[in-house]
């Protein structure tokens, strides 16, 4: 019952029947709902959909536009890289040295739901203005579900595995090759895919409170400036980007999961 | 039980040593104090600024804002909640779109919804709503699927009336999932609401925070900042305690 809040969204999807029909109907819903809030605040607030498409477009043809991109791109690449490599290490040095892991794991749900934003002043302090501090923050919220997704995927690793790998007297990388990774696969899957949105939230926070460049500087200017199409499509442009991430690796993540049951 | 004292235990010293250092490197100064200050310093902040009254009026904003996000998410998720699982078609609608809403980071809605609703709590408790609703919802479905079909045939040779099925059948098949959905809205709000103040706004313990920062105002800062995460980790901690003792008690019947 104590899992943590990650885990609960991959119970969902168990029985679903794709209709082409209700998906374009709640496409259109959202947009009437769009179209709705901007014509109710005469685009003052927020602008419509087909201006900020229309906008969006010029925009993406401006360098401007493709330098604060970039900016979040190589920021967000690198905290993501980073959580990830550093969460599955800790994770299988946590998940091997059970004691380790017992320690630290409380530590870890812990710090998962305190709220970090008050903690950014200090990686501001530590780090100065800039890139490391945004990577950093990035890191800070991506790195703990990358650690206790894989730290859960080894210890609930079925004993048998373990006891083949040492009658097969498999060396330790090995068994990492053969038998750790394959049978974590699915887990490792899905905390890559919270790790990426959480990191992903970190650096667009980061960018959002001090930062001179970067989309979460873009859309924080837009609002200062009073250009609400900037600003929307913005938020669009991130919202589409998060939406096509999260579905491929839940794809991926599906993939993994039936192979390793049909292999099981 | 042993092992589990044991891990215990290894935890509070690892934290408390870590305490140690840091008081130690700043009392000898091998930690800048314009970066991080002792942690005396940062508990001596916290009850100054307690003791004073300053914070009064930014903590019943805070906590009032998080409050109402929090109740309004539990209504609002758990009827949403219900009224998927009632509806098939609704709920192969819905199971993607949940799938997927965490991966959003929702905190961006933020300055729209400050230039849609004007600075103030409207902004920070729709904000919380936003992140804290879908995990009550998730919870109250994955809830729904978990009560037994053979408790609801029993129902219905009982010829229960649908309220008392409700209390006596439904509710506390469903009660530990909802506990475990509410306890995240929770964190999810808190977490919302004081990330906005600290980013937009001009009230409330996360503008005092990032106030604190701008204007280089170490001490104090630290001090409110303390303050939020003791009051966030004990929250948290509460919760999780009860949850433990829930399942505990369900599981021994």
């Amino acid at each position: 019952m104590s899992e943590l809040s990650f885990d609960n969204t991959q119970k969902l999807s168990a029985r679903r029947h794709f209709r082409a029909f209700d998906a374009i109907v709640v496409v259109l819903l959202m947009l009437t709902l769009w179209q709705a809030i901007g014509s109710w605040t005469q685009g003052v607030a927020v602008s419509p959909p087909l201006p900020t498409l229309v906008y969006l477009a010029g925009l993406l043809g401006t360098p401007m536009f493709w330098a604060h991109a970039a900016a979040t791109l190589e920021a967000f690449l690198l905290a993501f890289v980073l959580s990830a490599l550093i969460g599955l290490l800790l994770g299988l040095i946590f998940g091997i040295r059970r004691f380790a892991g017992e320690v630290a794991e409380p530590i870890l749900a812990g710090f998962y739901t305190i709220p970090k934003v008050t903690l950014y002043p200090v990686v501001l302090l530590l780090f100065g203005l800039g890139m490391s501090a945004k990577v950093a923050f990035g890191v800070m919220h991506g790195l703990v579900p990358m650690t206790l997704f894989t730290l859960g995927a080894v210890r609930n690793l079925p004993p048998v595995l373990v006891r083949t790998a040492r009658v097969m007297r498999l060396s330790p990388g090995r068994t990492m090759r053969w038998i750790l990774v394959p049978a974590c696969l699915p887990d490792i899957v899905n905390g890559l895919r919270i790790s990426f949105s959480l990191s992903l939230l970190g650096v667009l926070i980061g960018e959002m409170f001090s930062s001179q460049r970067g989309l979460g500087f873009l859309l924080v200017n837009g609002m200062a400036q009073h250009n609400v199409r900037l600003s929307t499509a913005v938020v669009t442009v991130i919202v589409v980007i998060a939406i096509a991430a999260n579905t491929l690796m839940l794809r991926l993540d599906r993939r993994f999961a039936r192979r390793s049951d049909t292999a099981g | 039980m042993t092992r589990r004292h044991a891990a215990l235990f290894v935890r509070i010293a690892i934290l408390t040593s870590l305490v140690a250092l840091l008081e130690i490197g700043c009392r000898l100064g091998f930690i800048d104090t314009l970066t991080v200050i002792a942690p005396s310093d940062m508990v001596a902040s916290m009850a100054d600024q307690i003791r004073s009254g300053d914070l009064d009026a930014s903590i019943v904003t805070t906590f009032s804002t998080i409050l109402i996000a929090f109740a309004l998410a539990v209504v609002l998720g758990t009827a949403l909640g219900a009224l998927i699982h009632r509806f098939a078609r609704l709920r192969d609608v819905a199971d993607p779109l949940l799938a997927s809403y965490y991966s959003v980071p929702t905190f961006i809605f933020y300055p729209l919804l400050v230039a849609l609703l004007g600075l103030g709590k409207a902004p920070l408790v729709v904000l919380g709503i936003l992140s804290a609703t879908p995990a009550v919802v998730i919870s109250t479905l994955s809830g729904l699927d978990s009560v037994a079909p053979v408790l609801m045939k029993l129902a219905r040779v009982h010829r229960l009336t649908p309220a008392r099925t409700l209390t006596w059948i439904v509710l506390p098949a469903v009660m530990p999932h909802l506990f475990t959905g509410f306890k995240l809205a929770l964190s999810y709000a808190l977490i919302g609401v004081i990330a906005g103040e600290f980013i937009l706004s001009g009230t409330g313990l996360g503008y005092a925070i990032s106030y604190a920062y701008q204007s280089f105002d170490n001490r104090a800062m630290y001090g409110v900042m303390l303050f939020v995460l003791l009051v966030a980790v004990t929250a948290n901690g509460i919760l999780y305690v009860w949850e433990g003792r829930l399942a505990r008690r369900r599981s021994r019947g």
